[in-house]
């Protein structure tokens, strides 16, 4: 009944259709006058701060190129995500006609894929769920380990270590039921990942970022120390390369880097098809309010904890699938490839891709991903310094960009309410 | 039987004990305030009956089911709305969505088509009520004015469908106008069949929209009356209505 309802509209607060340029510009206008006063010469940090609006700007093109994307047809969005994954998927072949070492940057190629991989895994975790996870990269060593020990390929180690003569009889090799110990590794991790989770999901983020930590140390100290599985610091060698049959067709992936790439890249294909699905669901959502208020969320009836947990046992399969892909690659695994600070794969170091490439989307942890691998692999030339450089370029990065380079519209968004507290850039950027 | 039950309810914050042991029930239909002064325990309570917190001992029962010790999303799920002090929308993501947020309990049952048409007569029922909220449907959470949040934060527990609405200090920061305004829209809901436990600081208003009322003072319940009567009480008229 159009009695009962109650007018609402005309009260005090504010009636105004939101407009944050208008009221915002002149405020801002006098702040900025206030500052020039108090800190000096007016015309230095007006030089600074035009630099650093500049690169605040420089989302325009990137928001630019996703409204236009946004705004395409279905049809013509699938074609051009089509054409994305065609391109990506020839690039080995293209290879030999844009270096000279095509071997050598087709196996960076199956890095970056690996590395693609584990940042969209770890996403999930940090962008999505807002859960900081500092040792991701255990679950990307119980899936290579969880691997490695199921083939045989540890038995084997163990007995080369003992000097046992009969060792050449345990020689691993692949067969059919192989197959199966990739899934047999993601369900360890998927348990691995609960059994984490459970517990410290509880926790205040902060602390899940201790516990996390500790986790991953616990798990490559494990590894290193349960000589009787694992072999040790000694690492397992002859890991066996994945092999397919399908009918008379015999293929072996053995050193081919693009095989292993191709089976990457219709990993990541599947993986982002699922994470579009699902962020778009109900499940996208309740992250998304977990993120903003833990408290509100589960007032409306949002199990938290069990959509938390959901977060991390996803992410941890995601890891472990990669974890035996890249067993299976290199054939060759120990517990120092899964350190925190290791250059590739380490916990921190898939943390920098997220992050730098920006979090909660897609597009963000890949492009980090491919900036992590690539750029020191091709500044190689420099030696150590190129870490050292890198890592200016992560530190500049972060202060001009801090929602990263590609971030989601939706993290972009929060970051400019947590970063930036005051909007005079973005008062300017509407008015002018 | 009533509808909403606490019986000896202890609440403690470390070893600070908030709320000493009350009795409260709230019968179905009816509109029930809570009032008292800062740090008396109301939040506190009403963290308790919605799962936010548990208390220490004492039963809390809803449809005479225990619920006391159950966490928030289960009670939610069984039908306790709650609009929580301070509001706490959230603010990065629009109305629409802040409301489909309420819908989150419901959408795990039953079917898709039943679903959507559940929701869809949520929607109506809250755009009814606040207008404004569609009309602003697509804007922020954060960028609302005070009162508009008041209005979502409501809107959003009614999404939920609640049988009983728990709402604290529907009437925090507001203008005068805006409070009495507010007050109208809970008596409607509860007209619409949904039963309220309001919390007040405002005693007045709490009153005049209340069929009963229990004063708390330091975690005890002191007083519990109709409405008339409280409003008639020497006691609360100097303590919570100004008067000499
Ligand atoms: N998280 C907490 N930790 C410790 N003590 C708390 C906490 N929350 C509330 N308290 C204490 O519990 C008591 C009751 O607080 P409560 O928030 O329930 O009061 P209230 O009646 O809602 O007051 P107000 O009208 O000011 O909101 C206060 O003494 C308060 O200091
Ligand atoms: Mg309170």
């Amino acid at each position: 009944m159009p009695d009962d309802r109650i007018d609402l509209h005309q009260e005090g607060g504010n009636p105004d259709p939101p407009d944050p340029a208008a009221p915002a510009a002149p405020a801002s206008g006098v702040a900025q006058k206030d500052t020039a006063q108090r800190t000096g010469p007016p015309s230095e940090p007006r030089a600074r701060s035009s630099l650093r609006e500049r690169f605040r700007l420089a989302r325009s093109p990137v928001a630019l190129i996703r409204d236009r994307f946004d705004g395409m047809a279905p049809v013509s969005r699938f074609g051009f995500l089509t054409a994305g994954v065609a391109l990506a998927a020839v690039l080995p072949v293209l290879m030999p006609h844009i270096t000279a070492d095509p071997a050598y940057w087709t196996s960076v190629l199956t890095k970056v894929g690996i590395a693609a991989l584990l940042a969209l895994g770890l996403n999930v975790v940090v962008g999505f769920a807002g859960l900081l996870d500092l040792g991701y990269v255990a679950f990307f060593a119980v899936g290579a380990y969880t691997f490695a020990i199921l083939s045989g390929a540890s038995r084997y180690a163990i007995a080369l270590t003992r000097s046992d003569p009969n060792a050449f009889k345990l020689l691993p090799t692949w067969h059919m039921y192989s197959w199966l110990f990739f899934f047999a590794a993601l369900a360890v991790a998927l348990v691995a990942g609960v059994i984490l989770g459970a517990p410290t999901l509880r926790l205040r983020g902060d602390y899940l970022a201790i516990v996390t930590l500790g986790f991953g140390e616990i798990v490559r100290i494990t590894a290193d120390n349960l000589t009787s599985v694992t072999d040790g610091s000694q690492g397992i060698p002859q890991i066996p390369h994945p092999a397919l049959t399908v009918g008379p067709v015999h293929y072996n992936f053995g050193l081919n880097d693009a095989a292993y790439y191709w089976l990457l890249l219709g990993v990541i294909v599947v993986w982002i098809l699922l994470l579009r699905r699902i962020n778009a669901s109900r499940i996208g959502r309740a992250w998304a309010a977990i993120r903003e208020d833990e408290l509100a969320a589960a007032s409306m009836g949002v199990p938290t904890i069990r959509i938390k947990l959901l977060a991390f046992a996803m992410g941890a399969a995601v890891a472990s699938f990669a974890g035996v892909i890249y067993a299976s690659e290199y054939a060759f695994i120990d517990p120092g490839t899964f350190q925190l600070f290791s250059s590739d794969f380490g916990s921190v170091i898939i943390l920098a891709m997220v992050v730098l490439g920006g979090m909660g989307g897609i597009a963000g942890p890949i492009l980090g991903a491919g900036l992590v691998i690539f750029l020191p692999e091709r500044f190689r030339f420099l030696g150590d310094a190129r870490f050292l450089i890198f890592g200016a370029v992560l530190v500049i990065v972060m202060v001009l960009r801090p929602q990263g380079i590609l971030p989601s519209r939706r993290r972009a968004a929060e970051l400019e309410g947590g970063v930036k507290d005051t909007s005079v850039f973005e008062a300017q950027q509407h008015g002018g | 039987m009533p509808l909403l039950e606490l019986h000896d309810v202890h609440i403690h914050y470390g070893g600070i004990e908030a709320v000493k042991g009350i009795d409260l029930s709230v019968e179905e239909g009816e509109i029930v305030t809570l009032i008292g002064g800062n740090g008396a325990g109301k939040t506190t309570t009403l963290k308790t009956i919605s799962g936010v917190k548990r208390p220490t001992t004492g039963s809390i029962a809803f449809r005479d089911k225990r619920i006391d010790g159950r966490p928030a999303h289960e009670v939610a799920g069984l039908g306790i709305g709650h609009a929580p002090e301070g509001r706490r929308i959230f603010g990065r993501m629009s109305v629409r969505d802040n409301l489909a947020m309420g819908l989150y309990a419901a959408s795990a049952r039953g079917s898709r088509a039943e679903h959507r048409r559940t929701a869809d007569e949520a929607y109506q029922r809250v755009f009814a009520l606040f207008p404004i909220l569609e009309e602003r449907a697509e804007q922020k959470g954060g960028t609302l004015s005070g009162g508009q949040q008041q209005m979502l934060a409501i809107g959003r527990a009614l999404m939920t469908r609640p049988d009983l609405l728990l709402l604290d200090e529907p009437s925090m920061g507001l203008a005068p106008m805006l409070v009495e305004k507010i007050f109208d829209v809970v008596k409607e809901i509860n007209r619409q069949g949904t039963t309220i436990l309001l919390i007040e600081q405002n005693a007045h208003m709490a009153l005049n929209a209340a069929t009963r009322g229990y004063v708390i003072e330091s975690g005890s319940i002191v007083l519990e009356d109709s409405s008339r009567n409280l409003l008639g009480n020497d006691q609360v008229r100097k303590a919570y209505l100004g008067e000499e």
